[in-house]
Protein backbone atom coordinates (compact mmCIF):
# COMPACT_ATOMS: atom_id res chain seq x y z
CA UNK A 1 0.00 0.00 0.00
CA UNK A 2 1.54 3.31 -1.02
CA UNK A 3 2.06 5.93 1.66
CA UNK A 4 1.86 8.96 -0.53
CA UNK A 5 -1.71 10.20 -0.94
CA UNK A 6 -1.24 10.97 -4.63
CA UNK A 7 -0.35 7.37 -5.25
CA UNK A 8 -3.30 6.16 -3.16
CA UNK A 9 -5.71 8.36 -5.11
CA UNK A 10 -4.24 7.22 -8.41
CA UNK A 11 -4.76 3.56 -7.54
CA UNK A 12 -8.31 4.19 -6.37
CA UNK A 13 -9.24 5.97 -9.58
CA UNK A 14 -7.52 3.32 -11.71
CA UNK A 15 -9.42 0.63 -9.81
CA UNK A 16 -12.73 2.43 -10.27
CA UNK A 17 -12.14 2.97 -14.00
CA UNK A 18 -13.03 -0.67 -14.68
CA UNK A 19 -16.72 -1.69 -14.56
CA UNK A 20 -16.00 -5.20 -13.28
CA UNK A 21 -13.93 -3.86 -10.42
CA UNK A 22 -16.64 -1.34 -9.61
CA UNK A 23 -19.13 -4.21 -9.52
CA UNK A 24 -16.87 -6.22 -7.18
CA UNK A 25 -16.41 -3.27 -4.83
CA UNK A 26 -20.14 -2.52 -4.91
CA UNK A 27 -20.95 -6.14 -4.10
CA UNK A 28 -18.54 -6.14 -1.13
CA UNK A 29 -19.90 -2.79 0.08
CA UNK A 30 -23.50 -4.02 -0.17
CA UNK A 31 -23.17 -7.55 1.17
CA UNK A 32 -19.96 -7.66 3.18
CA UNK A 33 -16.89 -9.92 2.90
CA UNK A 34 -17.07 -12.62 0.24
CA UNK A 35 -14.92 -15.26 -1.45
CA UNK A 36 -14.02 -15.16 -5.16
CA UNK A 37 -16.53 -17.97 -5.63
CA UNK A 38 -19.32 -16.03 -3.91
CA UNK A 39 -18.59 -13.07 -6.16
CA UNK A 40 -18.54 -15.21 -9.31
CA UNK A 41 -22.04 -16.45 -8.50
CA UNK A 42 -23.39 -12.92 -8.32
CA UNK A 43 -21.46 -11.29 -11.14
CA UNK A 44 -21.51 -12.16 -14.84
CA UNK A 45 -17.81 -13.11 -15.07
CA UNK A 46 -15.67 -16.16 -14.40
CA UNK A 47 -14.03 -16.93 -11.12
CA UNK A 48 -10.62 -16.65 -12.83
CA UNK A 49 -11.36 -13.14 -14.07
CA UNK A 50 -12.60 -12.19 -10.62
CA UNK A 51 -9.42 -13.54 -9.02
CA UNK A 52 -7.33 -11.26 -11.25
CA UNK A 53 -9.36 -8.21 -10.34
CA UNK A 54 -9.28 -9.13 -6.64
CA UNK A 55 -5.48 -9.31 -6.76
CA UNK A 56 -5.31 -5.85 -8.30
CA UNK A 57 -7.76 -4.42 -5.78
CA UNK A 58 -5.84 -5.96 -2.87
CA UNK A 59 -2.60 -4.54 -4.27
CA UNK A 60 -4.24 -1.09 -4.30
CA UNK A 61 -5.18 -1.52 -0.64
CA UNK A 62 -8.90 -1.47 -1.43
CA UNK A 63 -9.41 -5.02 -0.17
CA UNK A 64 -7.80 -7.22 2.40
CA UNK A 65 -7.76 -10.98 2.14
CA UNK A 66 -8.66 -12.76 5.34
CA UNK A 67 -6.34 -15.66 6.00
CA UNK A 68 -7.75 -19.03 5.03
CA UNK A 69 -7.40 -21.98 2.70
CA UNK A 70 -7.05 -20.73 -0.89
CA UNK A 71 -10.59 -21.20 -2.16
CA UNK A 72 -12.07 -20.02 1.08
CA UNK A 73 -10.21 -16.72 1.33
CA UNK A 74 -12.70 -13.98 1.99
CA UNK A 75 -12.12 -10.45 0.71
CA UNK A 76 -13.11 -7.49 2.77
CA UNK A 77 -13.49 -3.90 1.60
CA UNK A 78 -11.03 -1.33 2.97
CA UNK A 79 -12.50 2.13 2.90
CA UNK A 80 -9.41 4.15 3.85
CA UNK A 81 -8.05 4.59 0.29
CA UNK A 82 -11.54 5.64 -0.83
CA UNK A 83 -11.50 8.33 1.83
CA UNK A 84 -8.20 9.63 0.50
CA UNK A 85 -9.61 9.77 -3.03
CA UNK A 86 -12.74 11.40 -1.62
CA UNK A 87 -10.65 14.27 -0.29
CA UNK A 88 -9.47 14.88 -3.82
CA UNK A 89 -13.05 14.81 -5.08
CA UNK A 90 -14.17 17.07 -2.26
CA UNK A 91 -11.71 19.74 -3.38
CA UNK A 92 -12.94 19.48 -6.96
CA UNK A 93 -16.58 19.47 -5.90
CA UNK A 94 -16.32 22.45 -3.56
CA UNK A 95 -18.23 25.01 -5.48
CA UNK A 96 -17.23 28.40 -4.10
CA UNK A 97 -18.03 30.04 -7.43
CA UNK A 98 -21.74 29.28 -7.08
CA UNK A 99 -21.78 30.09 -3.38
CA UNK A 100 -20.13 33.46 -3.88
CA UNK A 101 -22.48 34.14 -6.78
CA UNK A 102 -25.40 33.40 -4.44
CA UNK A 103 -23.89 35.72 -1.83
CA UNK A 104 -23.59 38.53 -4.35
CA UNK A 105 -27.22 38.03 -5.44
CA UNK A 106 -28.33 37.94 -1.81
CA UNK A 107 -26.59 41.24 -1.06
CA UNK A 108 -27.92 42.88 -4.22
CA UNK A 109 -31.48 41.83 -3.43
CA UNK A 110 -31.27 43.40 -0.01
CA UNK A 111 -29.76 46.66 -1.26
CA UNK B 1 1.33 19.00 -6.83
CA UNK B 2 -1.86 17.76 -8.43
CA UNK B 3 -3.69 17.11 -5.18
CA UNK B 4 -5.27 20.49 -4.37
CA UNK B 5 -4.91 21.50 -0.76
CA UNK B 6 -6.18 25.03 -1.13
CA UNK B 7 -9.01 26.81 -2.92
CA UNK B 8 -9.04 30.57 -3.15
CA UNK B 9 -11.58 32.94 -4.66
CA UNK B 10 -11.97 36.69 -4.57
CA UNK B 11 -15.08 38.65 -5.47
CA UNK B 12 -15.81 42.35 -5.37
CA UNK B 13 -19.26 43.23 -4.14
CA UNK B 14 -20.92 46.63 -4.21
CA UNK B 15 -21.81 46.61 -0.54
CA UNK B 16 -19.87 47.79 2.49
CA UNK B 17 -17.99 45.29 4.70
CA UNK B 18 -20.59 45.60 7.47
CA UNK B 19 -23.32 44.22 5.20
CA UNK B 20 -21.12 41.46 3.86
CA UNK B 21 -20.07 40.61 7.41
CA UNK B 22 -23.71 40.20 8.44
CA UNK B 23 -24.38 37.90 5.48
CA UNK B 24 -21.41 35.73 6.46
CA UNK B 25 -21.82 35.56 10.21
CA UNK B 26 -25.53 35.50 11.03
CA UNK B 27 -27.93 32.57 10.87
CA UNK B 28 -30.24 34.70 8.74
CA UNK B 29 -27.50 35.50 6.24
CA UNK B 30 -25.97 32.02 6.04
CA UNK B 31 -29.39 30.43 5.73
CA UNK B 32 -30.25 32.73 2.84
CA UNK B 33 -27.30 32.43 0.47
CA UNK B 34 -25.22 29.50 1.65
CA UNK B 35 -27.43 26.81 3.10
CA UNK B 36 -31.20 26.60 3.48
CA UNK B 37 -31.12 26.89 7.24
CA UNK B 38 -28.38 27.82 9.67
CA UNK B 39 -27.52 28.52 13.29
CA UNK B 40 -24.38 30.10 14.64
CA UNK B 41 -22.78 30.92 17.97
CA UNK B 42 -20.46 33.66 16.75
CA UNK B 43 -17.35 33.41 18.91
CA UNK B 44 -14.08 31.50 18.55
CA UNK B 45 -14.85 27.92 19.56
CA UNK B 46 -18.57 28.45 19.04
CA UNK B 47 -20.53 25.92 17.08
CA UNK B 48 -22.66 26.45 14.03
CA UNK B 49 -24.45 24.36 11.45
CA UNK B 50 -25.83 24.76 8.02
CA UNK B 51 -28.41 22.54 6.42
CA UNK B 52 -29.08 21.88 2.77
CA UNK B 53 -32.61 20.52 2.46
CA UNK B 54 -32.41 19.17 -1.06
CA UNK B 55 -29.20 17.27 -0.39
CA UNK B 56 -30.39 16.24 3.08
CA UNK B 57 -27.01 17.31 4.37
CA UNK B 58 -26.04 19.22 7.50
CA UNK B 59 -22.56 20.65 7.93
CA UNK B 60 -21.28 20.89 11.48
CA UNK B 61 -19.12 23.96 11.87
CA UNK B 62 -16.72 25.24 14.49
CA UNK B 63 -16.13 28.98 14.51
CA UNK B 64 -12.40 29.74 14.73
CA UNK B 65 -11.75 33.43 14.01
CA UNK B 66 -14.09 36.36 14.56
CA UNK B 67 -12.53 39.73 13.85
CA UNK B 68 -15.41 41.96 12.86
CA UNK B 69 -15.61 43.14 10.13
CA UNK B 70 -12.45 41.76 8.50
CA UNK B 71 -11.84 38.08 9.25
CA UNK B 72 -14.27 35.21 9.79
CA UNK B 73 -12.86 31.69 9.92
CA UNK B 74 -14.33 28.28 10.65
CA UNK B 75 -13.58 24.61 10.22
CA UNK B 76 -15.96 21.99 8.93
CA UNK B 77 -15.90 18.38 7.89
CA UNK B 78 -14.71 17.29 4.51
CA UNK B 79 -17.83 16.55 2.51
CA UNK B 80 -18.29 12.87 1.79
CA UNK B 81 -16.14 11.50 4.59
CA UNK B 82 -17.76 9.49 7.39
CA UNK B 83 -19.20 11.53 10.25
CA UNK B 84 -16.54 10.45 12.74
CA UNK B 85 -13.68 11.27 10.41
CA UNK B 86 -11.44 13.77 12.21
CA UNK B 87 -10.30 15.59 9.09
CA UNK B 88 -11.64 19.10 8.60
CA UNK B 89 -10.94 21.91 6.22
CA UNK B 90 -10.44 25.49 7.34
CA UNK B 91 -12.41 28.25 5.64
CA UNK B 92 -11.40 31.85 6.07
CA UNK B 93 -13.25 34.87 4.71
CA UNK B 94 -11.31 38.14 4.52
CA UNK B 95 -13.12 41.41 3.92
CA UNK B 96 -11.33 44.51 2.67
CA UNK B 97 -12.99 47.83 1.83
CA UNK B 98 -12.77 48.50 -1.92
CA UNK B 99 -14.16 51.91 -2.76
CA UNK B 100 -17.77 51.90 -1.57
CA UNK B 101 -17.83 48.10 -1.68
CA UNK B 102 -15.90 45.13 -0.39
CA UNK B 103 -13.25 42.81 -1.74
CA UNK B 104 -14.14 39.43 -0.28
CA UNK B 105 -11.65 36.58 -0.36
CA UNK B 106 -12.42 33.03 0.68
CA UNK B 107 -9.65 30.53 1.23
CA UNK B 108 -10.38 26.91 2.08
CA UNK B 109 -7.38 24.81 3.03
CA UNK B 110 -6.73 21.28 4.19
CA UNK B 111 -8.05 19.09 1.39
CA UNK B 112 -4.79 17.21 1.17
CA UNK B 113 -4.29 16.81 4.89
CA UNK B 114 -3.78 13.38 6.24
CA UNK B 115 -2.82 13.58 9.91
CA UNK B 116 -0.45 10.85 10.97
CA UNK B 117 -2.78 9.32 13.54
CA UNK B 118 -5.86 9.54 11.35
CA UNK B 119 -3.91 7.79 8.63
CA UNK B 120 -2.84 5.02 10.95
CA UNK B 121 -6.30 4.73 12.47
CA UNK B 122 -8.00 4.67 9.09
CA UNK B 123 -5.71 2.06 7.64
CA UNK B 124 -5.27 0.00 10.77
CA UNK B 125 -8.69 0.21 12.31
CA UNK B 126 -11.19 -0.16 9.52
CA UNK B 127 -10.69 -3.85 8.92
CA UNK B 128 -12.10 -4.62 12.32
CA UNK B 129 -14.39 -1.60 12.56
CA UNK B 130 -17.76 -2.91 11.49
CA UNK B 131 -17.09 -6.46 12.61
CA UNK B 132 -16.39 -5.07 16.08
CA UNK B 133 -19.36 -2.71 16.09
CA UNK B 134 -21.72 -5.44 15.02
CA UNK B 135 -20.22 -7.76 17.63
CA UNK B 136 -20.88 -5.13 20.28
CA UNK B 137 -24.44 -4.69 19.07
CA UNK B 138 -25.05 -8.43 19.29
CA UNK B 139 -23.53 -8.52 22.78
CA UNK B 140 -25.72 -5.58 23.81
CA UNK B 141 -28.86 -7.20 22.46
CA UNK B 142 -27.95 -10.53 24.05
CA UNK B 143 -27.41 -8.84 27.43
CA UNK B 144 -30.87 -7.23 27.23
Amino acid sequence: MPDDIEAVAEQVFAALADPTRRAILAALAARGPATATDLAVNLPITRQAIAKHLALLAEAGLLTAEPGERRRVRYRLQSAPMQVAQQFLAALARDWDSSLGALTDHLDRRA
Amino acid sequence: MAFPDRIERTVEVAHPPSKVWAALTTAEGLGAWFGDEAAIDLRPGGSAWMKWNQEGFTAEIRVERVEEPTVFGFTWQIYGLPEDDPRRTYVEFTLEPAGAGTRLTVVETGFAQLPEDAHRKAYGGNAEGWAKELGELVAYLDAG
